[in-house]
């Protein structure tokens, strides 16, 4: 430490570069990890805060496909809730529609078909829950688009018309699109594309995209023998949001950049280190020569890229933080969680101490010996 | 000037008996050192002289227990450097050996005063003398707040005898210490140096080609071509 304090001080200026770069990393891992986090919320936040443990899709749906495509029925989902580790068992219909508002602007809406009184519906942070056939209670984010209580949407081809009695009390979306909770009954005549003022078919009141699960105790049910009891296809909700639309591949991506960063901001740590160590040839052979320990050496040089990284994540994870939090709210799917942030900077960190670990342990190899004769 | 009792243990000087160093120089074997038999006794300063490529800087490195000789013995506080570990010789250079190096070679991030300070942090334990006591003795008390690129090359080389001496060592091995020095502080510090030798009963082997400084020398020895003989 007496060494590394100094030499920071002393070489301030190369050290205040390195810094500003690996300070501009770490603003860039705080941006990518809130619009990582956007998009999750964006994606599945419909999933992400209800109280559902898992999903029974049918029998033999894909995992990309399985919202739009399944298709169960009661009769299913009761074989799930007569199940003993199950508390909860009930229909959930998916389906994104286009709709029109009371101004006539135009409306994307997922919309989620739910027992009005059952487990899934949401409770409503402004005006009421649902009811009755023909009612919606609307992602909070949904008063963005302009919608306001008591409007009647009015979905496209159909002319089906909801009457938007709620707000949730935060963002409910699925694959991006603003969640509309509507009774169960509503969802189903939608599905069976029933127009307004008709009525569907009997067997149109028995099916839904899927069986939403709450086991007992917040436990996860048995889902395999639930599965071969039911004929079913059931997962766990976040192996669920796989199915929703884009999840895997905006994730994916978003993950594929954050490990380029990652290995990138190492690489420059050590490349910076391992120039730094070159330049030092000189003045450490003088002091192995002196009797400094290769221990004594690599510990001063590991602490201070701890002390420039440490400085440099903390400068640039602030600076990040205040920039992120004026792109939440924009129209940019961008949401600031401490976890991810906070996992982000500890890997910059680690991964930027093991980048300057690799570097200094050339000091291993400095002959002392080359302390001595004329200076190159 | 402060000291403490560690300053004043018995000191036993050098002694390098039938030493020889050779390296591979392709299909031949080239003898750095020849059966180089040497003793310094504490308070001695010597010198030693020779053309370039004589073995001068062989002599220092394997003296220092920086290179490990083909054969011979090379005993330095009644230990045999050449018995010891990698890491039981550095711990040992720690301890009684004490380098001077060509313009100080000093840290340059490091105050005068922390260059001294350095080797404390090194070994592990306080100087017998006060660092700031050593800037004083060699005259650099007044410029014990600055780095190495604000003294001059007489300077750095005075700071460089100061901070070799930090540990207390049995035995000062100096190489080339007025190479980048005019002719008067060229004697300067070789005047310290003999002062400093004597004044800590250190046995100091200086290397040089600087004929002019022999004067302030107990005793000189010239090298030729991997073998020593007196002047």
């Amino acid at each position: 430490m007496f060494l590394a304090l100094r030499e920071l001080a002393f070489a301030r200026t190369r050290f205040g570069l390195m810094a500003a770069v690996i300070a501009l990393i770490a603003v860039l891992m705080v941006l990518l990890s809130g619009l990582s986090s956007g998009l999750v919320v964006d994606g599945v936040s419909g999933l992400m805060r209800s109280p559902i443990g898992a999903i029974a899709f049918s029998e033999g749906t894909k995992d990309d496909s399985a919202f739009t495509r399944s298709e169960v029925t009661r009769a299913q989902s009761q074989i799930w809730a007569d199940r003993d580790d199950v508390a909860d068992a009930e229909l959930l219909g998916t389906a994104i529609v286009n709709a029109k508002n009371a101004d006539g602007s135009a409306l994307d809406l997922t919309l989620f078909g739910v027992e009005p009184d059952g487990f899934v519906a949401p409770s409503a942070a402004e005006g009421r829950e649902l009811t009755g056939t023909g009612e919606a209670v609307l992602s909070s984010s949904a008063r963005d688009a302009g919608v306001d209580l008591g409007d009647v949407i009015t979905l496209d081809r159909l002319g089906t018309e909801l009457t938007v009695v709620g707000f949730t009390a935060d963002q409910r979306t699925f694959g991006h699109v603003d969640i509309a909770f509507v009774p169960l009954t509503t969802w189903q005549e939608v599905h069976a594309g029933v127009t307004a003022g008709e009525q569907a078919d009997a067997d149109a009141y028995d099916v839904a995209s899927a069986v939403a699960l709450r086991g007992l105790d917040g436990q996860v049910p048995d889902l395999a023998a639930g599965d071969a009891a039911a004929g079913t296809s059931a997962r766990t909700l976040e192996a669920a949001f796989d199915s929703s639309p884009g999840y895997t591949a905006e994730t994916m991506t978003m993950e594929m950049i954050k490990a380029f960063l990652y290995a990138i901001s190492a690489l420059v740590v050590g490349a910076f280190f391992t120039l730094w160590t070159v330049q030092r040839t000189r003045e450490l052979a003088v002091m192995r020569a002196m009797g400094a320990s290769t221990r004594f050496l690599l510990t001063d040089g590991v602490l201070q890229a701890a002390i420039l990284l440490t400085g440099s994540l903390v400068v640039g994870v602030g600076a990040g933080l205040a920039f992120g939090s004026l792109l939440e709210g924009t129209g940019m799917p961008f949401a600031l969680q401490s976890g991810p942030v906070l996992t982000g900077a500890a890997l910059l960190l680690g991964l930027g101490l093991a980048g300057a670990a690799i570097a200094t342990a050339r000091i291993a190899s400095i002959d002392p010996v080359t302390a001595l004769g004329e200076n190159r | 000037m402060t000291t403490t009792a560690s300053s004043t243990r018995t000191r036993t000087g050098l002694s390098l008996t039938d030493v020889t160093l050779t390296f591979g120089d392709g299909d031949d074997q080239v003898a750095a050192l020849d059966h180089v038999d040497l003793t310094v006794a504490p308070g001695e300063l010597i010198a030693i002289v020779g053309p370039s490529g004589a073995g001068k800087s062989s002599l220092l490195a394997v003296a220092g227990g920086l290179t490990r000789p083909t054969s011979g013995s090379v005993v330095v506080a009644d230990t045999d450097l050449i018995a010891l570990s990698p890491r039981a010789l550095a711990a040992f250079r720690r301890d009684h050996l004490g380098f001077v190096f060509q313009s100080g070679n000093l840290v340059p991030a490091l105050t005068a005063l922390d260059q001294l300070r350095l080797v404390e942090k090194i070994t592990g334990r306080r100087a017998a003398t006060l660092p700031l006591e050593l800037l004083r003795a060699v005259g650099m008390e007044n410029h014990a707040g600055r780095r190495p690129g604000r003294l001059s090359g007489g300077e750095r080389q005075r700071v460089g005898i100061a901070r070799a001496l930090v540990a207390s060592p049995s035995v000062l091995l100096v190489d080339e210490p007025t190479a980048a020095l005019d002719r008067r502080r060229s004697h300067e510090i070789v005047e310290v140096l003999a002062h400093q030798t004597h004044e800590f009963s250190v046995a100091t082997v200086m290397v040089t080609h600087d004929h002019d400084v022999l004067g302030h020398c107990d005793r000189v020895l010239e090298m030729v071509d991997g073998q020593l003989r007196p002047v």
